[in-house]
């Protein structure tokens, strides 16, 4: 009985031994690596993809997926961006406004998925493409800079308390952790996204709302993507209206590289979080060891066929 | 008189071209097991559906306690405590049994944080008073069916239902398993809640129930106190005409060749040291309890699971089955139990499920799809099987589970098979299409076909069987034949454990 348990807790220590034992690996391997300061820019790298990826938890929990949320980063920063520059929005307002744009595009997503039943990759797909255009569109094709907001680019770069390279980014993607691991294993949330991915009949017929349910994951998913987007081009010091697609897919690798199951009912934060890790101390370790960006894609797509395969595995030792 | 709790009246209810109900009236009392029987599309799950709101009557009336409810949806009939258990159990297998107790009634600290340690109290309360062993705090997919089913009930409980509905409750259930079963359905009769128990199984249904109500392609027949009924009168009038439990006419064939011969297969713990043969045009049967290893013999003969040791012989020439390929390229065919997963692809056309295994044959040119060459190999399989579809392009889906089980048949047979494995060839089939399965096989067999036929229902192993091997515990106990194949002798050794197995040889 108790071995169910420890075997999800098993789940998790042997994906933190791998992301451990990668760690080891680039740090043998070039001297620079293990230093404080690279270890605090693959932390600041983490944050964007860790942010989009524990939105997208919530989503494939639910048997679902999110393909709209590099889009829906970049659109919500650059409408952040557009209040700001263009009507006039104080700073924090504007930040705000981020937040509901992407809330407001997860909703609509979620919409179309809950109420008129499209399926989730067609109707984020549907999405991915709406924000990726009106990012553009709104934009001009021109970065939106935040230039004329003094201290912008502190919320993300900013040190923390002052200390020297512990940056600002690598704080709030805790508390986002944090928001995202209450909702997701205390609260109301958190249980129906399970329930509906694990039977979403039995769910209904137990008389839970599904579709106000699902919407709200999407809802999640969305605010994530706008938490990323804030980070991102605090990061950069502007919201760049052609970045955004192809986010998604290191994400959602996260996601799944954390034990995360695409077809529903079971997923991990904590996991989520080890994957994100995972993803940007595998590029950092292999630019690090002047790997091309092209052939860091190649090893970022054999790791997450590789871990799928070997969660498979172990699932069918589980049934023996 | 006892007390009155579900009175239903008239009630009626039509889908687009097919009448469903017809004037149909029920009537449920507190502390009474009240079974519901009828084949399959009599219409007992739909006048179910109907009490529990999932489907709105359109004629009729609902009384609970004498008076009239309006009842629309399945909130309006949890909240009125009636509940109904699906037969596919509707739970969440990731989330743990409290949480799948209480879902939709989560208790919360400050509003926002779920309090997990009230619910796994309050669901251990539950347990106690039924008497059952279950954490509340494991995966309700780490536990069996039968105590899935437990978890099912607590939960209906806990919503303080007066009445339960039933469906097929014990039909992945062992025997031992159904005691438990019903001790906690009698446990809740003597605190007086109403029970409406929905099933095929008739014998059962004797020890179970109190009144009995019949229904026949969507109206009412009739209810009968239990004590009074007579098995042979239930089923005649479920089908409305008399059927007899009589043995198949057809001889067991005299010096015929071995079709298939295995020897000491060993495979985990459910197969050990099993050896028997089948003849051309011989029907034999694999009787035994739930969990004889029945299944998983035919599954290693097949190449499904792996074999740790023995030896096949088809024709009287060894082979080495390592896979089901190599088992249907040696003329084995073996059709699931569960046929809708392993059998059928639902969303597929008769006729694409009749080809799948033998796509060769219906090629031109060896490389072009004849749809004309396939169309004529299903038509002569519906002739030959009587198969009951519209057309050969009807998707399989929207077959009954009688034609659904000879499309999978048609299926191997077109692929040329003449040893056949049957598994539990009759479950979820209604009685009427029972006979014709036992006519088809008999017929089968007549051609010189070998069958193998597993069945946890003795009359139908007694009906069609010449020969029958009974296995206990992964092992073959004994074997009957002819006359001597009656149910006390193949209970004994259905019965009968490893160390009385030796000491009887």
């Amino acid at each position: 009985m108790k071995s169910v348990k420890s075997k999800a807790v098993a789940q998790k220590l042997i994906i933190l031994s791998v992301l451990v034992v990668m760690f080891v690996f680039f740090a043998i391997m070039r001297s620079g690596f293990a230093s404080y300061l690279n270890v605090m820019t693959i932390a600041l790298s983490t944050c964007v993809n860790g942010l989009l990826a524990l939105g997208v938890t919530f989503c494939i929990t639910t048997a679902g997926i999110d393909l709209s949320i590099g889009t829906t980063m970049t659109f919500s920063c650059v409408m952040s961006g557009i209040a700001f520059n263009n009507w006039g929005f104080p700073i924090w307002l504007a930040i705000i406004f981020g937040f509901i744009v992407g809330g407001f595009c997860g909703l609509t997503s979620g919409f179309a998925v809950a109420k008129m039943k499209l399926p989730p990759f067609i109707a984020t797909l549907a999405m991915q493409m709406v924000t990726e255009g009106l990012s553009l569109v709104v934009s001009g094709i021109r970065p939106v800079y935040f230039t004329n907001a003094p201290g912008y680019q502190d919320i993300a770069l900013g040190g923390f308390l002052g200390i020297d390279g512990f940056y600002n980014a690598f704080v709030l993607f805790v508390v986002g952790v944090i928001i995202a691991w209450v909702l997701y294993s205390r609260t109301l949330l958190g249980r129906y996204t399970k329930a509906i991915g694990s039977n979403e009949e039995a769910a209904r017929l137990s008389g839970i709302n599904t579709e106000k349910w699902k919407m709200l994951v999407y809802m999640v998913s969305g605010l994530f993507s706008a938490f990323a987007g804030l980070i991102m081009s605090s990061r950069l010091g502007s919201a760049q209206p052609q970045l955004g697609a192809g986010y998604e897919s290191e994400a959602i690798a996260a996601a799944v590289i954390g034990g995360t199951s695409m077809s529903g009912g079971e997923g991990s934060i904590i996991g989520t979080v080890i994957g994100a890790f995972i993803i940007s101390v595998l590029t950092n370790g292999l630019r690090s060891m002047a790997v091309s960006t092209e052939w860091q894609t190649v090893v970022t797509g054999l790791v997450l066929a590789g871990a799928v395969y070997f969660d498979l595995l172990r699932k069918r030792g589980k049934a023996a | 008189m006892a007390q009155e709790l579900i009175r239903m009246e008239h009630i009626s209810k039509s889908f687009p071209g097919v009448k469903a109900l017809s004037d149909v009236s029920f009537q449920l009392n507190a502390g009474e097991v009240h079974a519901l029987v009828g084949e399959n599309g009599a219409g007992k799950s739909t006048l179910m559906k109907v009490l529990t709101g999932v489907y709105a009557k359109d004629e009729g009336r609902i009384f609970l306690h004498g008076k009239e409810v309006d009842i629309r949806g399945v909130r309006d009939s949890q909240r009125l405590g009636i509940v109904m258990i699906h037969q596919e159990l509707n739970l969440m297998n990731h989330l743990t049994v409290a949480q799948n107790i209480f879902i939709g009634r989560e208790e919360r600290r400050a509003l926002f944080f779920l309090n997990d340690a009230a619910l796994n109290r309050r669901a251990r309360e539950l347990f106690e008073r039924l008497r059952v062993d279950i954490d509340p705090t494991v995966p309700v997919g780490s536990l069996t069916v039968a105590k899935q089913q437990m978890v099912e009930i607590a939960k209906a409980l806990s919503y303080n239902s007066e009445v339960l509905i039933m469906d097929e409750p014990t039909a992945a259930l062992t025997d031992n398993e159904i005691e438990d079963l019903f001790r906690v359905i009698r446990m809740l009769r003597a605190e007086g809640k109403g029970i409406i128990h929905i099933s095929h199984r008739l014998e059962e249904l004797k020890q179970i129930s109190d009144r009995i109500t019949v229904m026949r392609d969507g109206g009412y027949v009739a209810t009968v106190d239990t004590a009074q009924a007579q098995t042979n009168q239930i089923i005649s009038m479920m089908v409305g005409r008399e059927i007899f439990i009589t043995r198949s006419e057809r001889a067991a064939p005299q010096n015929a060749p071995v079709a298939l011969e295995v020897k000491n297969l060993n495979a985990g713990r459910m197969v050990r040291d099993v050896s028997f043969k089948v003849h051309k045009g011989e029907i034999l049967g694999i009787a035994g309890l739930v969990g004889a290893g029945r299944t998983e013999t035919a599954r290693a003969i097949f190449g499904a699971d792996p074999l740790e040791s023995g030896e096949i012989f088809v024709h009287g020439q060894r082979l080495n089955i390592r896979t089901p390929k190599d088992a249907v390229r040696a003329g084995i065919a073996y059709l699931s139990e569960d046929r809708k997963r392993y059998g059928l692809m639902l969303g597929l056309s008769v006729q694409t499920n009749t080809s799948i295994a033998a796509m060769k044959r219906f090629l031109r040119a060896g490389f072009f799809l004849s749809d004309a060459r396939e169309e004529q190999n299903m038509r002569k399989m519906i002739d030959e099987l009587s198969i009951k579809t519209p057309s050969t392009h009807q998707l399989t889906r929207f077959l009954s589970g009688g034609n659904q089980q000879k499309v999978v048949l048609a299926k191997w047979l077109t692929r040329n098979c003449d040893v056949l494995i049957f598994d539990e060839p009759t479950r979820g089939i209604d009685v009427g299409a029972k006979n014709e399965i036992y006519k088809l096989l008999d017929r089968l067999a007549a051609e010189g076909k070998a069958i193998i036929m597993i069945s946890s229902e003795l009359p139908e192993i007694i009906r069609v069987s010449n020969r029958v091997v009974v296995m206990c515990e992964g092992r073959i106990t004994g074997e009957v034949k002819g006359d001597e194949i009656d149910q006390t002798t193949i209970m004994r050794y259905a019965t009968m454990r490893e160390a009385q197995a030796i000491g009887g040889e």
